[in-house]
């Protein structure tokens, strides 16, 4: 038990610092690659909860779907010197006070409920079948209301890849 | 987790060795066995002077790599131009962990198995992704652009032309989607759209020609490697072919029953020998189809690979539903 829980905390370590990383990045690619490893790492968090479907998840539609897209956006806006520099006129020590004294809150708040109970997860594994009998049993509704806003998202997205492409067509002809 | 979980990591860790070497090993042979398939196959000898059948040929092409000039360029950033060809390598290796060689012999057989290997081939994307961003050079930011497009989008036809399987043995797992196989039939029988999806998307996962247009040197130079010298270059031109052997590998595994065969044999012999066949098939690929247009390319997905699967996943779901009901 207690190699799990020494790379649990190491992952927890990771996960932490890189997410940190991520907010004082001032380059928008190195701080994309702070967050990729903070998701790899949630993912190992994951996994070692006893939740390997989530963790696998994590890795594919995280990492490996959504975060590729917001590297794709920060790789054709060409973001150069300027940009940097901005970054860090943003990030000057005054604006820390506001989000820290909050976050701070959170965080006291937070350790008062760890320490208030004993036991987080059951430390049980639940096999992906497991996960897939509860979504579609129990949680049912969640699941359609889910796909239904998804499929709004996608005829949306339709729509206006539509109009983009027609004003094109008649830029053409 | 299980207490035997932690018995079958440290089983596993002995495995890591002979696959890994294995991996490698092969991959470098691959250089040389795809330039001598692609001469027989196009009427000329390929590298045939050094050594026995030329296969010293591998140990010149190393020679010079590692002798050549290690350069980055000074407009490159640096840490992640040297740090990706890395991840490309590492996150293809890191699919041979779930691939089942025999009964038995994996390095970890996860419940996930299936999940892990897309999970794996994602994280790849961010190799050539980042290689062509941090090389500072606009060939290869749209090599690197093009790469992500297509990658992102045949991941979405892999793992969907991999459910029918799924659906079929009712597990993730890779070992017990083979011994599935071992009481019915081979998955390519009831699962040959599947198959032909997943044999595709592959082939477009790995970037090979065909589907090199991320690097289609008639456009883009070398797309997202055209900064990348020496080792460096090693390094990424080793991950692909790693990854050709790991798709190759995940056929078998999935449709094409794995290590089983006939008694003859070992079963691990079986693995490797299937693997081959669809190693060459890869590259007779190359020698035969002409590159297509990106835009082809990308509509072949989203307008013919797309329904196909989708259609394919719904006529599996009602088989296997009515199946059970029955």
């Amino acid at each position: 038990m207690s190699l799990e829980l020494a790379l649990f905390y190491l992952a927890a370590l990771v996960s932490l610092s890189a997410t940190v990383l991520t907010v004082t990045r001032t380059n928008a690619s190195h701080a994309l690659i702070y967050l990729i490893i903070s998701l790899l790492a949630v993912a190992l968090i994951f996994f070692l909860l006893g939740a390997p479907f989530a963790a696998a998840l994590e890795i594919v539609i995280y990492a490996g779907a959504i975060m590729v897209l917001f590297l794709f956006v920060v790789m054709m806006l060409n973001l150069g010197r300027e940009t940097v520099a901005q970054e860090r006129r943003w990030l000057a020590p005054k604006m820390w006070i506001g989000p820290g004294i909050f976050a701070a809150v959170l965080l006291l708040e937070l350790l008062y409920l760890i320490v208030g109970t004993e036991v987080v997860t059951s430390g049980k594994g639940v096999s992906p079948k497991e996960v897939g009998i509860e979504l579609f049993g129990p949680y049912l509704l969640a699941v359609e209301l889910a796909s239904i806003l998804l499929l709004a998202a996608l005829v949306g997205a339709f729509h206006l890849g539509r109009r983009y492409m027609r004003a094109r067509r008649e830029e053409i002809e | 987790m299980e207490p035997n979980t932690f018995l079958g990591i440290e089983y596993g860790f002995i495995m890591i060795v002979p696959v890994l070497g294995g991996a490698l090993a092969a991959a470098g042979l691959l250089v040389w066995w795809e330039r001598r398939l692609l001469g027989f196959w196009q009427d000329r000898l390929g590298p045939n002077r050094l050594g026995p059948f030329g296969i010293l040929q591998i140990v010149a092409d190393v020679i010079k790599l590692f002798t050549k000039d290690d350069w980055v360029p000074p407009f490159a950033d640096r840490v992640v131009f040297t740090l990706a060809p890395a991840a490309i390598a590492a996150g293809m290796l890191m699919g041979f962990v779930v691939v089942p060689f025999g009964p038995g012999l994996a390095v970890v057989d996860l419940n996930i198995g299936v999940l892990f290997f897309l999970a794996m081939t994602a994280v790849t994307v961010y190799g050539v992704l980042l290689g062509g961003l941090a090389s500072n050079n606009k060939y290869s930011l749209l090599g690197g652009l093009r790469t992500g497009a297509q990658m992102v989008t045949y991941e979405v036809f892999m793992g969907l032309s991999i459910m029918g399987v799924v659906l079929l043995s009712g597990s993730f797992s890779l070992s017990e989607i083979v011994k599935a196989q071992e009481e019915g039939m081979w998955f390519v029988f009831p699962q040959v759209l599947g198959f032909i999806v997943f044999f595709i998307a592959g082939l477009a996962e790995t970037h090979r020609l065909p589907f090199d247009l991320p690097e289609a040197e008639h456009e883009l130079a070398a797309g997202f490697h055209t900064e990348y010298s020496s080792m460096k270059f090693g390094l990424i031109m080793v991950g692909e072919y790693i990854g050709v052997i790991l798709s190759s590998a995940m056929i078998v595994t999935l449709f094409f029953g794995g290590w089983l065969g006939p008694a003859f044999l070992p079963p691990i012999v079986w693995f490797t020998l299937k693997t081959a066949f669809f190693v060459c098939s890869f590259i007779l690929l190359r020698a035969a189809i002409p590159r297509p247009r990106y835009d082809q390319l990308m509509s072949l997905g989203w307008k013919v690979l797309l329904p196909i699967t989708l259609v394919n996943l719904l006529a599996t779901g009602a088989i296997a539903l009515l199946q059970q009901g029955a």
